[in-house]
């Protein structure tokens, strides 16, 4: 039977991005199936009903979501090109910090975009200590994963380039080259990568649609 | 595995996170110390060393060497110990490994996180995590149904301890308990039998696992411990 792949995603979307390239990565052909998130189809409900969230891995009929999930789907049906590391420390590790890296870094920097102002000050306080620590993970390597990208890096897009286009349309900086130069010089490494860079969302039409958002909810400095 | 082998648990007598990991070492007749953490009054050095990160528990130390986070930890245990006792998730089925760890991350975050938001807040946000809770005990009773269990649970099926595994091991761990729970969410129980019929016999039977028994914390301690979160949240807020 032709293998069938379906990704169920949205153009702007980090998670999306994610599951595409592991793909990618993996060299798996896949169809994307754009999703309208103000207006969710009858496929995304389908497939998701529990959460009703992009992404949708869809894979000869069978749905997998949430994008972490995803990627241990996708490592472990197509086995060259390992994204996880095989050894089962190490594999503990990369689950460890890609959990990090959403729990305590995406997240932290998502509430700080929608925060009262009081509560701003000590929401940046913790987000730098998060990414500090994220930073100590590198060190010297090129990413996370080595001299290749695995999950761990995966697992950070956000922060390799979206992250820069909310800092610019919030005007704030939390990630700067004299504060995080071994993240910065990570963030350049992943987004010139061969296989990240072409999949990478357009930067004006990103940097357009947050600043509009956080324009509408007149935020101030 | 080689005689040298030193397996130590860094748990707290009633974290759930804690006794998931020791239910899944039980499981697979995997010898370990266990370390009891006052995570009140003074942490271990060991811990503090161990999970500089998170100063949580559990944590696995595995000749030396720090696991954390309960369902990595048993992801770890399981691909580490491939030979002792029983597989915990399934192993050649990939679509059936994501399917177990979506309802692990569901019974995570959107039961037993739900279920503590409604011990520590007040007010409309406990009535909200109230209905959620009700709402996604629901769901997860559908998801039960649809995948694992569409004819039921057989009757005696964890008598056998080999089906025991992951999804079952992240429940009961935590909703073994869940008549101590009911006595703090006032009108509702946590796990309805009448409206969640599958999820109820499901903990139920695992209860009576002679490895859940003898690791779930009794009734009465967990009741106290929780009346007296409550009674910290309420103290400190106006509302109720």
């Amino acid at each position: 039977m032709a293998e069938q792949v379906k990704v169920l995603g949205s153009w702007g979307s980090p998670f999306s991005k994610r599951v595409e390239l592991a793909l990618k990565l993996k060299c798996v052909n896949y169809e994307c199936i754009e999703q309208d998130l103000a207006n969710k189809s009858q496929l995304l409900l389908d497939y998701n009903p529990v959460h009703k969230k992009i992404p949708v891995l869809i894979h000869n009929g069978k749905p997998i979501v949430e994008s972490l999930v995803i990627l241990e789907y996708i490592d472990e049906t197509w086995r060259h090109n390992s994204i996880f590391p095989h050894d089962p420390y190490e594999k503990a590790m990369a689950r460890f910090w890609a959990k990090f890296i959403d729990e305590k870094c995406n997240e932290g920097v998502w509430k700080i975009m929608w925060c009262k102002e009081e509560e701003r000050g000590k929401l940046v306080e913790e987000v730098l200590q998060h990414f500090g620590t994220l930073e100590g993970q590198l060190k010297d390597k090129k990413f996370f994963g080595g001299e290749e990208i695995g999950m761990v890096d995966i697992a950070a897009n956000f922060i390799g380039y979206w992250l820069g286009l909310v800092q610019e349309a919030i005007g704030m900086e939390l990630v700067t080259r004299d504060k995080f130069p071994v993240l910065c010089r990570w963030m350049d490494e992943f987004v010139g990568h061969s296989v990240v860079k072409p999949i990478l969302p357009p930067r004006d039409e990103l940097l357009a649609i947050f600043k509009a958002r956080f324009n509408a909810t007149a935020w101030e400095y | 595995m080689s005689g040298e082998e030193k397996v130590v648990l860094h748990g707290m007598w009633a974290s759930p996170y804690a006794k998931r990991v020791e239910i899944a070492l039980k499981l697979k007749g995997i010898p370990y110390e266990y370390v009891e953490e006052d995570l009140l009054n003074g942490k271990s050095e060991a811990l503090l060393k161990h999970n500089p990160v998170h100063q949580k528990v559990p944590v696995l130390v595995h000749n030396g060497k720090p696991v954390i986070e309960s369902c990595i930890i048993l992801e770890y245990i399981d691909e580490t110990w491939k030979s002792s006792g029983h597989a915990l998730f399934p192993q050649e089925d990939t679509y059936r490994r994501a399917r177990v760890r979506f309802w692990a991350d569901f019974i995570q975050r959107q039961l037993l996180e739900k279920f503590i938001v409604t011990i520590t807040a007040v007010g409309e946000a406990r009535e909200e995590a109230i209905k959620e809770l009700r709402k996604n005990m629901e769901l997860l009773e559908e998801g039960l149904r649809v995948n694992f269990f569409p004819e039921g649970i057989p009757q005696y099926h964890f008598d056998d301890q080999k089906n025991v595994r992951f999804l079952d091991i992240t429940m009961c761990a935590f909703f073994g308990l869940h008549k101590a729970q009911s006595e703090f969410v006032r009108t509702t129980e946590i796990i309805d039998l009448q409206r969640t019929p599958l999820v109820f016999s499901w903990v139920e039977s695992l209860k009576e696992v002679p490895v859940v028994k003898e690791v779930l914390p009794p009734h009465d301690e967990v009741v106290n411990l929780l009346r007296g979160f409550r009674q910290n949240a309420v103290g400190s807020s106006p509302q109720v």
